[in-house]
């Protein structure tokens, strides 16, 4: 995985994560050049906007905006909160950076608490991987020894405290808001916005959110400069990006590039299609995303603004591969009993419609489907979209309506043949989706 | 959340006296401490076997035999989701989303121990090790 | 103040105001669920989406801040068709069962799926079906009808005070529930019912009764507690079916307690007394009102002649009406005795005469909010007050410090800054030390009658903590519970309680324990003023010749319970005027007269604020029962007294509150006379404090049946704390004895560390506890 980029760079898997590796490569660099040259909030939240950094969670906010709407002077508690709940479909890039390179998020969080007048940061990390949650903790406690965190950092009058937290299995906590309720030990429910969290966030008081990505990218914006990093990717679309790709692809993994990198030349770093089977679909951004027909994604570049442009989302960067093997129907059967069962269950339309969703799908997929259905799931989906609390709703929405869109004959086949139009020996070769 | 997550890892499971007992520890009401229980699905409020695996079968991982690992491990075990073998060693569970789509196969062995590429050899062995 | 335009309707509100505040200025109906004006903003059910100019996608009115420029409709195409998807959603797990639900016909759900519902569900799966909680013996469930709006959860944390309910699990498996197996015990968990829109949490008490559109709503007050809530009693066909608070802002606002709410099952009860009686021979025979009212003429008649007026005497409860506790007195004074009283758990009469007006609570019950200091002193203030403790639960999210000064302290589900627990005995002291404390903090002297009192009294560490927490603050109040009132020393308690006030630049004011506990000093039910006489210790303490027991049960209702019924007893006539009947009376008395309880009568509540609140029947009265005003009317027109005679229920009024509309404030005053105030001793030895338990206090909420099936009906035990319980040997769980000098209970011993030291508490006016006599004072406790 030794990629040139900034964040997966010259690293060793399990070997080079610890504090001692991370100075070698020029970590905490960043910090101590503020640190010494005393450069003001100001200017840091300047290089961050000049590097065009886009929030690398899912929205694509871009940071150094976010970062400008905390009210620096409010007094009293402000956090910082990193949002490492990383529970997308298709999307592990977090859990790599997490664990091969720890201190590149440390960094960029005191950086982040320095520039916003933050004092004290959390990192919420996804459940399931309880072993990186270790491991952070364990790279905070080097920080700390070293002197990196805590109360006057590098012998300054800054002061900064970070911990850890842990999810225990809950996707909504991915949600910003339900992520500072998790935070506070209760159960992670969305909060309705306004007040947005710069204002109302953790325990009531002023917060940041960003992704774990995100933090991890600052050290390089304030070591080597915001147009270094905006010169890496395309204007807008500043810097490298990590991808998670999965599916049928031969390597699977995270593939860090610069912003507007061609999808096929990202479908040939990850070893090209299993089996060199024909590429069918792909979801370019998370599960959420829409998915988009292979010959759609072959013409676009890996950016925000031309997934946009075709039709989906950049997202957190997921791309999930589909190839000629797959069931639609199955796929999104599958998708959207994720949402079904991730409902935090909090407002009407989601809470009622992810399950009615799933079962209309699941009815098709089994050959109960009824001629009607296709509109059906048009219309419950709409009732669904912009109707909710937080985006799960249309999380849950975009790819019913995107897999009708695109694949709507093989749905069409499904409901009057009551079988796959993909024959099941077929998905079974290139998924083993079926047991023999 | 953390006292609930070490009260699990000691008791095994989260019973309500443990709830219980956890609310009045942290001074909270027991129903507050419940609504978190029953959130976050990786608490167990019924008993689960000395090792609970998790298998994700989501679509990134149904791609790549996520699907059918979870029904080699069944096969194996003799046990369907969210039952636990006669012997009370194992309990099947259907996962989530882990993050960790690039390793497919992935499984979960007592919420905190990863396992990626699980093949049928790779399952076999660890069976074996965790039956040790 | 912001400019807002809703449907083309201009209008200004001010700042922080949501679109659904501003729509509801303008008259515009905007259909929701989840919001209620008394409750956070949860923003959950989505049906109150509106169009918002500018907004890409409709907006929830309820949680949405106006801004200025604001232009919003309620009803446009777009808000319609995002509220008609809402209703979609919520119907297709909905069950069909309107026909067999409670709720049918007051279903916020039923009503709005008229307006937005489909004919028709596209929802052809099966639907979700959830399990019913036992939340205990007032409110029933249907969990399968819930929409998950969370307003009860909502409900017991912030106006409760605790949360019982919860909203476990998550997505479509949501459920709202206690925690196993649990039930809600709150004091106010009826209010649960009205603010669920759907059928899932109705009345258990009212189940399959009627339904909502063939019962009749009428007003009325509730003749429990001091507040005097509204209600609105609902009938059909002559009998009371059901009770729902009547929204009053300055009162009781939207809610009710469980005991103004369930307490008329009593009133169809089979304990009613519908026929008049007398004793004749030992045995009980029924008759007729002019025989019975003419045996109780002639037996007063004939014992003032042979006896003098001072031989008779009359106990009025508290929860009479006014015009009922007036007539009592017209008629006494008419026959020319004082011998009268309605304050029958008080055993201190040192203030009789002394005070300037009736004792009340010395502010308006809306004006709670405003405070950001008070003192409670002796009171089990959430179970006697449970709405005035909701008022002080909200006050305290706005910064109002509470503290306390008690024997024995309950969980009154809202944060006591500082607690000060001591015996009653020493409570006058503990007072004296705040006092002396005021002083030390403002550098100042004590005035000259307190010097001796706190003399020598030592100042603590919690005394100086109450007393900086009253110092620092700058809308005070001083308030004493039933428990200070009923206390042995409670007009030394009174005095010092004042004065602290008076040097604190606070109010200072009683709570009150009934209905008319204000109101009976207005209407002269007391042994002093024109004519004089014997108050109720007195009066129960060595036997009068005749007694009128009007709506009283002494066994339950005056402090020295059994005891008092036994001096009443050896009475030459006892008549009883009574709603009910009773073991006690039919021992003790000779003639049973049925009077009608509040929603049969016409009458007047005047509350702890000074607030008279008239009322009238809401139902015939039952049987050959008539109201108590007429009976004491009658009767003093039998016995020639001008005084005691009215021609309509306006005139009594007229003749207790003059011609003002409202009670004369100048009437109410807590002040004393002044004198040298001298701390008196109780005796050594185990005290016993008692409780009234909040479903033992009248005569109606004893009999009313879910109530005292509820947590709080439990059988009294014996309260200790636990150096209490080890110093006497004793144990938890086992029972014991209880003795005074009068008598002795058998309970259960319980481990309470709210009690004092040195102390045991045992709650009164229940048959196992009646022997013991007087409420407060020496007891003895050994292990059975």
């Amino acid at each position: 995985m030794t990629v040139q980029g900034i964040i997966l760079s010259d690293l060793d898997g399990d070997r080079t994560w610890r504090l001692a590796d991370y100075v070698k490569r020029g970590g905490y660099e960043a910090l101590r050049k503020i640190i010494a040259e005393q450069i003001s909030a100001d200017q840091i939240i300047g290089e961050v906007k000049k590097s065009a950094l886009r929030g690398r969670g899912g929205a694509g906010f871009p940071t150094g905006l976010k970062w400008s709407f905390m009210p620096r002077a409010f007094p009293g508690a402000k956090y910082l909160a990193c949002n490492s709940d990383e529970g997308e479909p298709g999307t592990f890039k977090d859990r790599d950076i997490l664990r091969y390179n720890p201190h590149s998020v440390i960094e960029g969080m005191i950086i982040a608490g320095y520039a916003m007048g933050c004092e004290r940061g959390y990192n919420y990390i996804h459940g399931e991987i309880f072993e990186v949650y270790e491991r952070f903790e364990e790279a905070l406690q080097e920080a700390r020894n070293a002197g990196l965190l805590g109360q006057g950092i590098l012998g300054s009058d800054f002061s900064f405290e970070l911990y850890a937290h842990h999810g225990y299995g809950a996707y909504i906590c991915g949600e910003e808001t339900a992520l500072l309720e998790s935070i506070e030990g209760k159960k992670g429910q969305p909060r309705f916005k306004p007040p947005f969290p710069a204002s109302f966030g953790l325990y009531g008081k002023p917060t940041t959110i960003n992704n774990t990505e995100t933090f991890a990218s600052i050290p390089f914006i304030i070591r080597e400069g915001g147009d270094a990093f905006l010169a890496l990717g395309k204007p807008n679309n500043g810097g490298t990006k990590l991808f998670s790709v999965s599916g049928h692809v031969n390597k699977p993994g995270n593939y860090e590039i610069p912003l507007g990198t061609p999808f096929s030349t990202l479908l040939e770093m990850a070893g090209g299609m299993r089996g060199g089977r024909q590429l069918k679909a792909v979801i370019p951004g998370g599960s959420s995303a829409p998915v988009l027909p292979g010959s759609v994604m072959m013409d676009c570049t890996m950016d925000y603004d031309s997934i946009s442009k075709a039709g989906s989302m950049l997202g957190s960067g997921a791309v999930i591969v589909m190839d000629e093997t797959t069931c639609m129907v199955k796929a999104l059967e599958r998708l959207s009993y994720f949402y079904f069962e991730e409902s935090c269950g909090q407002c009407t339309p989601c809470r009622e419609g992810t399950g009615w969703l799933y079962r209309v799908v699941h009815r098709i997929e089994s050959g109960l489907g009824r001629p009607d259905d296709l509109d059906l799931l048009n219309s419950v989906t709409a009732n669904i979209m912009g109707r909710t609390i937080c985006a799960l709703g249309d999380a849950a929405s975009m790819p019913v309506q995107s897999f009708v869109k695109h694949f709507g004959d093989e749905f069409a086949f499904h409901i009057e043949h009551k079988k796959c139009l993909v024959p099941k020996n077929v998905q079974h070769e290139g998924s083993k989706i079926y047991v023999a | 959340m953390g006292a609930l997550r070490i009260a699990q890892e000691e008791k095994g499971w989260l019973a309500n006296e443990t709830i219980e007992f956890v609310a009045k520890y942290l001074g909270m009401p027991a129903i507050a401490v419940y609504e978190v229980a029953s959130f976050y699905n990786m608490y167990d409020l019924a008993p689960v076997g000395a090792k609970k695996i998790a298998v994700c079968t989501n679509l990134p991982c149904a791609l790549s035999g996520g699907v059918h690992a979870a029904e080699y491990i069944k096969k194996k075990l003799g046990i369907d989701f969210n039952e636990t073998t006669a012997d009370g060693r194992f309990t099947l569970k259907e996962g989530e989303c882990m993050g960790a789509c690039g390793d497919a196969p992935v499984l979960l062995v007592n919420n905190h121990r990863m396992c990626s590429w699980m093949t049928e050899e790779k399952i076999d062995q660890l069976l074996a090790d965790l039956t040790k | 103040m912001l400019d807002i335009e809703i449907d083309g309707k201009q209008l200004q509100v001010p700042d922080g105001s949501t679109v659904m505040e501003a729509a509801t200025q303008v008259g515009a109906y905007v259909p929701h669920f989840c919001y209620h004006k008394k409750l956070s903003i949860a923003a959950n059910c989505r049906m109150c989406l509106v169009q918002v100019e500018k907004a890409p996608k409709p907006l929830p009115a309820c949680a949405t801040p106006v801004t200025n420029g604001m232009k919003v409709w309620t009803h446009s195409e777009q808000a319609v068709k995002a509220q008609k998807g809402v209703m979609e959603f919520l119907l297709i797990n909905h069950p069909l069962d309107c026909p067999i639900c409670d709720q049918g016909g007051e279903c916020q759900l039923q009503d709005l799926s008229v307006g937005y519902g489909g004919a028709q569900s596209r929802y052809e799966e099966e639907k979700r079906v959830v399990s019913n909680k036992d939340l205990g013996p007032l409110v029933s469930t249907d969990m399968t009808r819930c929409i998950n709006c969370t307003r009860c959860v909502r409900f017991t944390s912030e106006i409760a005070g605790l949360m019982e309910l919860g909203q476990a699990f998550r997505g479509e498996h949501a459920e709202i529930m206690p925690f196993v197996e649990k039930t809600v015990d709150t004091e106010l968990s009826g209010n649960i019912i009205d603010l669920c829109p759907v059928g899932a949490l109705t009345s258990k008490p009212f189940r399959f009764a009627a339904r909502a559109w063939e019962m009749s709503r009428r007003k009325s007050v509730s003749p429990h507690d001091s507040l005097g809530s509204n209600l609105v009693v609902q009938v059909k066909h002559d009998t009371v079916k059901r009770v729902l608070p009547l929204e009053n802002e300055d009162i009781n606002e939207c809610w009710l307690s469980d005991k103004d709410r369930f307490s008329y099952e009593a009133l169809n009860g089979p304990d009613r007394l519908t026929v008049p009686m007398v004793k004749q021979g030992g045995q009980w025979i029924e008759t007729d009102w002019p025989t019975a009212l003419e045996y109780v003429a002639n037996g007063l008649k004939g014992i003032v002649a042979d006896h003098g007026a001072d031989s008779i005497g009359a106990l009025v409860s508290p929860h009479s009406t006014a015009e009922e506790l007036f007539l009592t007195q017209a008629l006494v004074r008419g026959l020319g005795s004082g011998n009268v009283d309605f304050r029958l758990r008080q055993i201190d009469f040192a203030l009789d005469g002394k005070m300037a007006g009736a004792p009340w609570l010395g502010m308006q019950v809306s004006d709670i909010r405003y405070l950001d200091r008070l003192l409670i002193v002796g009171s089990f203030f959430r179970k006697d007050h449970p709405l005035i403790a909701q008022r002080v639960r909200q006050a305290v999210k706005r910064g109002l410090k509470v503290n306390a000064v008690n024997s024995a302290f309950d969980d009154w589900q809202l944060p006591v800054a500082n607690a000060l627990c001591v015996s009653p005995a020493a409570m006058p002291a503990a007072l004296a030390a705040i006092l002396k404390a005021i002083a030390e903090e403002k550098n100042d002297q004590v005035a000259p009658e307190f010097v001796e009192a706190t003399l020598s009294v030592v100042v603590d560490e919690n005394a100086r903590a109450i007393a900086r927490s009253l110092v620092s603050g700058r809308r005070v109040a001083i308030w004493l519970g039933n428990f200070a009132v009923q206390h042995a020393q409670a007009s030394q308690i009174h005095r010092i309680a004042h004065e602290i006030s008076r040097v604190t630049g606070g109010g200072f004011g009683l709570i009150g324990e009934a209905a008319n506990s204000v109101g009976g000093y207005l209407a002269g039910a007391v042994p002093f003023g024109e004519i004089s006489g014997k108050n109720v210790r007195e009066m129960t303490s060595s036997a009068l010749r005749a007694y009128l027991l009007v709506n009283v049960e002494p066994e339950f209702d005056c402090a020295f319970g059994a005891v008092a019924a036994d001096v009443i007893g050896k009475a030459d006539m006892v008549a009883v005027f009574s709603a009910f009947k009773s073991a006690g009376a039919f021992d003790f008395a000779d003639v049973l007269l049925p009077v009608s309880p509040f929603t049969e009568t016409p009458g007047t509540f005047v509350n702890c604020e000074g607030k008279a609140q008239s009322f009238y029947p809401v139902v015939k009265s039952l049987g050959s029962s008539r109201p108590a005003w007429k009976v004491l009317k009658v009767l003093g027109e039998m016995l020639g007294l001008k005084g005691a005679s009215a021609d309509s229920i306006e005139d009594v009024r007229k003749q207790i509150f003059g011609d003002a509309t409202v009670v004369d404030l100048n009437k109410l005053d807590n002040s004393v006379q002044s004198d040298v105030v001298v701390l008196g001793n109780i005796g050594g030895g185990i005290q016993r404090i008692a409780d009234v338990p909040i479903y033992f206090a009248d005569s109606v909420v004893r009999r009313a049946p879910s109530l005292q099936a509820t947590r709080d009906s439990s059988e009294p035990s014996a309260r200790m704390s636990r150096a209490t319980l080890e110093r006497l040997g004793l144990q938890a769980g086992l029972k014991v004895r209880v003795a005074s000098a009068n008598g002795e209970a058998i309970v259960l011993a319980e481990e309470d560390g709210g009690v004092a030291e040195g102390c045991v508490r045992l709650a009164g006016a229940h048959s196992l506890t009646s022997r013991l006599g007087a409420l407060y004072g020496e007891v003895s406790v050994e292990r059975l």
